[in-house]
């Protein structure tokens, strides 16, 4: 029996005989629609009309200046509707879900902002709609928990395990093998057993697509470097799809380093981490020496995942992209750069892919392009924020 | 003929199902699982043991298997101690099929071949790999195979029937574990009615024998469930649960 969905070594489909099923109902049927020019206008009126594309592209001219050398500049995933990339695969998701039949919408989420895209879409399309949180996410990001009830979405707060995402994403897998002949799982990152990787990654691909044109078009050229930072990895990819062609284009995922990857204390799976098998990928997995899932830690929760997408593992090892790490500190000072010089609060998710590219702009020349994926705004990381500098004031 | 093939040869010959006894290795601790596979096997008559591997994100498994795994992981379990406590159930119990019931990372992370040569010694019959289909699985049983381990594939309810015969090629040798309800592990109040129908016809496509799990909660429910429909049953959060009530301190059987 052929394996499917492989890039190089990793991705696949390890998951329990009772899912194969449904996975092959699903890769029919988004092949179908992907085929499908009606679905595909539909998608795209969807993201013209309610998420607000296109994004637009900034060219950050104060923060380049201070910096003194390549230019910055940022894909405004932020401006979406419910203020990250999200809602481009949600969308995607929600729609081939109705067109499949299903009945019901379930999604994990780490720093809500996934729920709350589903819960958006859910709300969009008329469905109910369950979302599993950690229990410890529950608490970190309670703006997004009462987001996703305003919107009609019941929380499910999972307390076993580490009570954070990956623990939330065991928990949706079990209501999906329990209630798959009417439930869809909308999954909100390049990982999961095939087709979620290539699936979310071409949804989100639209991020690549529009940077692309919006290079050419203003600047007749296209960025030296495209970078955006890489939890599950689902915004990286969808910006990485615009330019994997273009071996010009330097393409850099920004792994979360926490407290430095000596202590112990990050999400950077690909830097710290080796192959492994969580939610039906293989793929670099923080883990112990005999195979346990390692609890992460990054100040992001929307970074706090112990895998990352197959196909960033098969980047990472084929050299096509790079991947560096970036630490809380260093995050936060480039969230607190961003507001200051361009009056941009960007997600601290997002505020890793921006300190990697603060770090490089200096080296580079002023004509040197950086495009930085401002996967999401930082309205709901205020009492992260705070509390981050509560504890390092002492 | 290898040990579960003479188990099943032994249950037909008895005309009764084989009872498959599973167990979360470690739960509620080493010594108390070691001590469970003997009275098992003694008192219950169990034809089989699963090995239960406790593993971080048990995503497939109902809430007493996976309580009883992050029990059994606070007291550091690896696979090592399973294979370890493999050989010493081995030592006392020499005919007894012995599978090694893990999650995949487990085998991956100590190298299927490793895993293999110390699963071998140990005297380990067959892994059931719960996330590891028909599509991915020839990267560990090819390692298996030349050890004279076999493989256990899980049948779903939405597994159709050209798929069963395919999951029993390269593995005839073994069994097959046909879950009986769409979900994780774990006691039912009742089973599905249509379960019988879809036992007859995978045993009508193979020769190989099956028996059912999930959801199985006593012996008696066992037999009356597969009696003409298939070879065996598994009983697992049952036992996992008694274990955990201090089950073994009682003086009649877990089981």
């Amino acid at each position: 029996m052929k394996a499917k969905g492989h890039y190089g070594i990793y991705g696949g489909q390890y998951v329990a005989e009772t899912l194969m099923g449904p996975l092959a109902e699903l890769e029919k049927a988004y092949a179908e629609a992907k085929a499908d020019p009606a679905f595909q206008r539909e998608f795209n009126e969807i993201l013209r009309d309610y998420v607000g594309r296109e994004s637009p592209i900034t060219h950050c001219r104060r923060l380049s200046a201070h910096l003194g050398g390549a230019q910055i500049l940022l894909k405004r995933e932020d401006l979406n509707h419910t203020g990250a990339h999200k809602v481009n695969n949600t969308v995607g998701q929600a729609l081939l879900a109705r067109r499949m039949g299903k009945k019901r919408l379930i999604a994990e989420t780490g720093a809500g902002m996934h729920g709350v895209a589903t819960a958006t879409v859910a709300a969009l399309l008329g469905m109910p709609c369950e979302v599993y949180m950690g229990a410890i996410d529950v608490d970190r990001q309670s703006p997004n928990v009462q987001r996703m009830k305003m919107l009609g979405a019941k929380v499910n707060a999972v307390s076993e395990g580490s009570a954070t995402l990956k623990d939330a994403m065991n928990e949706a897998i079990r209501d999906w093998v329990t209630n798959c002949d009417d439930t869809f799982y909308v999954i909100g990152t390049v990982a999961g057993p095939h087709p979620y990787p290539e699936m979310v990654r071409d949804f989100q691909s639209v991020i690549g697509r529009e940077a692309r044109a919006q290079m050419l078009a203003r600047y007749g050229r296209l960025p030296d470097q495209a970078i955006a930072c890489v939890g599950g990895g689902s915004n990286a990819m969808g910006l990485f799809a615009g330019f994997i062609d273009d071996l010009s284009v330097k393409l850099v995922g920004v792994e979360a380093g926490g407290r430095g990857i000596a202590t112990g204390e990050h999400a950077a799976s690909i830097n710290g981490g080796r192959v492994g098998v969580l939610h039906g990928a293989k793929t670099y997995l923080l883990q112990t020496e005999s195979g346990q899932v390692i609890d992460t830690y990054s100040v992001s929760a929307g970074l706090d995942y112990p895998g990352v997408g197959p196909e960033h593992a098969h980047l990472a090892d084929t050299g096509r992209a790079e991947y560096p790490v970036i630490t809380d500190d260093e995050a936060i000072e480039a969230f607190d750069m961003l507001c200051r010089f361009e009056g941009i609060i960007p997600a601290l998710e997002s505020s890793h892919a921006l300190a990697e590219a603060i770090k490089r702009a200096p080296h580079l020349p002023k004509d040197a392009l950086l495009l930085v994926n401002l996967s999401g705004r930082g309205d709901k990381d205020m009492d992260n924020i705070n509390s981050y500098r509560k504890a390092h004031a002492k | 003929m290898n040990r579960i093939q003479k188990c099943f040869e032994r249950s037909r010959a008895q005309g009764r199902a084989a009872f498959v006894a599973y167990l979360t290795i470690g739960y509620p601790s080493l010594d108390a699982s070691e001590q469970a596979i003997d009275r098992l096997i003694g008192e219950s008559a169990a034809d089989i043991i699963e090995l239960g591997v406790p593993f971080s994100d048990p995503f497939a498994d109902g809430a007493v298997i996976r309580s009883a795994a992050y029990e059994a992981l606070k007291q550091g379990v690896t696979m090592r101690d399973v294979l370890a406590l493999a050989a010493r159930v081995r030592a006392t119990h020499p005919e007894t099929p012995l599978v090694v019931f893990s999650y995949y990372n487990l085998i991956l992370s100590m190298g299927a071949e490793r895993f293999a040569e110390e699963a071998e010694k140990a005297g380990v019959d067959a892994v059931l790999a719960v996330d590891l289909p028909l599509e991915e699985r020839d990267e560990l049983l090819s390692v298996l195979r030349p050890h004279g381990i076999t493989m256990v594939p899980l049948i779903a309810p939405n597994t159709p029937l050209p798929r069963v015969v395919e999951s029993v090629k390269g593995v005839e040798d073994g069994f097959l574990y046909i879950i009986t309800v769409k979900g994780v592990t774990g006691v039912r109040g009742e089973l599905p009615p249509e379960l019988t129908g879809h036992l007859d016809a995978i045993r009508a496509a193979v020769d190989t024998p099956i028996v059912a799990g999930f959801g199985i909660a006593s012996r008696e429910q066992g037999t009356a469930l597969v009696k003409g429909h298939a070879d065996g049953y598994v009983i697992g959060s049952a036992i996992v649960r008694k274990l955990g009530a201090g089950g073994l301190n009682a003086s009649t059987p877990l089981i």
